[in-house]
């Protein structure tokens, strides 16, 4: 306060001063201080400038290769995972591009999973039921307090190394494959009308949105409820099944057989990715139930009581007055716990997940020797997801801000 | 405002100061300083470099560690092991931590011109090979169509195996892990079908398994990986100690000089043995080291034959053939330059 002061009293000073000719430019500290602002700027330029060109120069002169120009070159080798067509012919450029969906892909699933393992664990610490409650501290309590590295290897080399071999694999049906590479799923192979299909699913997810203000309008206004999740449920299984059996079942199914070494065909979940994904949702998981727990406490006790009073169940007390305002708290946290695990995600090195870290900074960064380069652009790409998490995160603590007040 | 001015000074001032090019660095005398050899291996691989129960290091690569040790600070012992995986060896190497790398590192071209670092010679010339479980009754590696293959990350067997597979018109699921350990389990596990590295490597590992009857090597071999210790550009008489004491222990083998008979042949020995031993000549001098670098060498770590067989030949679990690796005189192509 104090200061704002004398910075305001100082400005106006400043401006007296220059309307009085008999002092110099250089004297108005309105002036002076662009000219410091100027400087330092030009002098942290200076500085990454020169630290960046010197690390260079030294590179060049103890003759490791620097520039960009290796992402053009043809990689040689090949990448376990690729969600786009990889070849080992390909380039850098495109081991990148691999790596960064494969970080996508696990670091999503990971947010998902642990976002709901969270809500559970989190809410079920204020279950009735004293063994739920117990349930939710353990389970807190032990992925919270282990290191996630030992996670990661408890579930690759504890659990899924211990799965039977290709030949013996466990089945389901003959359609459902698990063994010790990963699981084996059907997979659906649409024909020409199956975009009738596909189309429908979009409208029933649509219909939801739609659905839903027309429920909270209709409630607001007359007081009647509208059971909204079973009818949605409804729509997605049955607006889409309505089209494929309008449509006669334009698709065939291709499921996955063993075909010399290995299951072909279908979609095969390696068992990289399984375990990375598990980890991160389970350790993830048990934070976000803390920050769950945390939310909840933080509401009075007295808004159960008044939800009470008004005679709500106790799961629409949870549902409908705590976790909605509980959500200030929570989503703050969830944005940071979100941002751990894609940082986090890195750990895939450890057993081989080939996400960006460790086919971009691990191999391509070992085969190129590029370590400034491969590191510099990895770096960007975890600041820009991240950057990415948190405005997205932002915005929607700026709803559930509104929706409390 | 004063302080202001003075973040200002200070920016540029370390600015000034950062532009400022860093010193070379002479490892020789850096090592001499510290008394002790930091010399990066593998993290674990018989024969080649492991460590037993009481923390000592053995193996042919921990050799060259030795021999270097034995030349430059007088003791074969005075060497500190750095265990470093495939992918962490070369910026271990380029940043400092290590004096040298002696850890089965293919001899490549891309290595050696592109990341800042120089092959000192090579210890022992390999391929890469394939070990399969003979319960899956393959015989030959053309039979491997549509395999898992278990790969350690960051080496050049995951180049060599990319290129053999599109050449024969194959496909490969490639599992990478990052140590031999973690490559090994996973073959066990059946994660892979086979697990690929060069042959002393498979060798090694194959010793390791729960049972390594039930694993067998695939005749083919698919590369070229001359392995061998590694230095940093950009210091030659480093280089230079590390290439001749490698060559020392291939020289001794050549002219018969062992760990047993290295006193007599320093005294009674014909002109080049006594060159070797520092009784005559210069050699020594020239690297930067007293004249009996090489008696020390052969001595206290014995000539390559020795070497040899006490750690990967008949006298060790490995027992690999000289094949290759026998000197030239003995149909081998092992050969070390005119020692004069
Ligand atoms: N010679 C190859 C391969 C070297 C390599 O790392 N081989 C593995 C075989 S599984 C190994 O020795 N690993 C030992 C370790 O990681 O400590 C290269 O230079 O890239």
């Amino acid at each position: 306060m104090f200061k704002q002061k004398t910075i305001e009293e100082a400005k106006a000073s400043a401006r007296r001063s220059s309307g009085n000719s008999s002092a110099a430019f250089y004297n108005n500290p309105n002036v002076r201080a662009i000219f410091y602002q100027i400087l330092l700027v030009f002098g942290l330029g200076y500085f990454f400038y020169s630290i960046i060109s010197n690390v260079l120069a030294n590179m060049e002169a103890t003759g490791i290769k620097t520039g960009f120009s290796f992402l053009g070159a043809s990689a040689g080798y090949d990448v376990l995972m690729t969600l786009i067509s990889f070849e080992s012919t390909d380039t850098y450029g495109k081991i990148f591009i691999v790596g960064f969906l494969n970080t996508l892909l696990v670091s999503a699933i990971g947010i998902v999973f642990a976002t709901i393992l969270g809500f559970i664990f989190g809410v079920a610490a204020f279950s009735q039921n004293l063994l739920i409650r117990k349930a939710a501290l353990v389970y807190v309590e032990i992925f919270r307090n282990i290191p996630l590295l030992l996670q990661v290897f408890f579930w690759y080399f504890a659990v899924l190394s211990a799965l039977p071999g290709a030949r013996q694999s466990l089945s389901l049906g003959e359609a459902i494959f698990l063994n010790v590479r990963g699981l084996y799923l059907p997979k659906m192979v649409g024909s020409d009308l199956f975009w009738v299909a596909e189309a429908a699913l979009g409208l029933a997810i649509v219909g939801i949105f739609v659905l839903r203000r027309w429920a909270k309008t209709r409630q607001d206004e007359t007081g009647q409820q509208f059971p909204v999740l079973n009818t949605s449920i409804a729509m997605v299984i049955g607006l889409p099944l309505l089209a494929l059996i309008v449509t006669g079942f334009p698709f065939t199914m291709e499921y996955p057989a063993l075909k010399g070494f290995n299951y072909f065909g279908g979609i095969t979940v390696i068992p990289e990715l399984m375990a990375l994904a598990i980890a991160l949702s389970v350790y993830t998981g048990a934070f976000i139930a803390e920050a769950v727990r945390a939310g909840v406490q933080a509401i009075p006790h007295g808004q159960t009581e008044a939800a009470r009073s008004i005679g709500l169940k106790e799961k629409k007390i949870m549902q409908l007055i705590i976790v909605p305002q509980a959500m200030r708290v929570i989503v703050p946290l969830l944005n940071s716990e979100y941002q751990s695990l894609v940082k986090n995600s890195t750990l895939a090195a450890a057993i081989g997940y080939p996400d960006l870290f460790n086919v971009f900074v691990g191999t391509a960064l070992n085969q190129t020797g590029q370590a400034i380069e491969t590191i510099f652009m990895t770096i960007i790409v975890y600041f820009v997801v991240n950057m990415v998490i948190s405005f997205l995160m932002n915005r929607f603590n700026n709803a559930v801000a509104l929706v409390s007040r | 405002m004063a302080k202001k001015a003075l973040f200002t000074a200070t920016t540029l001032a370390t600015a000034l100061v950062a532009s400022a090019t860093t010193v070379q660095a002479a490892t020789l005398d850096d090592v001499k300083a510290r008394g002790t050899l930091t010399c990066g291996v593998s993290t674990g691989l018989a024969g080649f470099s492991e460590k037993d129960a009481n923390g000592n290091w053995s193996g042919l690569d921990v050799d060259v560690c030795r021999a270097v040790a034995a030349a430059v600070l007088g003791g074969a012992d005075k060497v500190q092991y750095k265990p470093l995986t495939a992918k962490e060896r070369f910026t271990a190497l380029a940043s400092g931590e290590i004096d040298m790398l002696s850890r089965n590192t293919t001899w490549t071209h891309t290595r050696d011109t592109s990341l800042g670092i120089n092959f000192a010679g090579t210890n022992y010339y390999d391929g890469a090979s394939f070990m399969i479980m003979k319960d899956l009754g393959v015989s030959s590696a053309t039979e491997l169509d549509g395999a898992n293959a278990c790969i350690q990350a960051g080496t050049s067997t995951e180049l060599a195996i990319a290129d053999y597979f599109r050449e024969n018109g194959m496909s490969y699921k490639a599992v990478t892990f990052d140590t031999s350990d973690q490559t090994r389990q996973g073959f066990e596990s059946g994660r892979c079908d086979f697990l690929t590295s060069d042959g002393s490597q498979l060798a090694a590992l194959r010793i390791g398994l729960a049972n390594p009857g039930n694993a067998i090597i695939l005749p083919e071999v698919i590369s070229k990986e001359p392995l061998g210790p590694v230095v940093r550009q950009g210091d030659d008489q480093w280089f230079n100690i590390v290439k001749w004491s490698l060559n020392a222990m291939i020289e001794a083998e050549e002219q018969g000089v062992t760990s047993m008979n290295a006193g007599d042949m320093m005294k009674n020995g014909n002109p080049a043995n006594k060159r070797l031993l520092g009784a005559e000549g210069e050699l020594g001098a020239n690297l930067g080291l007293d004249a009996e670098w090489a008696y020390r060498i052969v001595t206290q770590v014995g000539n390559y034959a020795e070497s040899f067989e006490r750690n990967v030949g008949m006298g060790s679990p490995l027992k690999l053939e000289r094949g290759l690796n026998a000197s030239w005189r003995d149909g081998g192509i092992l050969y070390a330059p005119a020692m004069r």
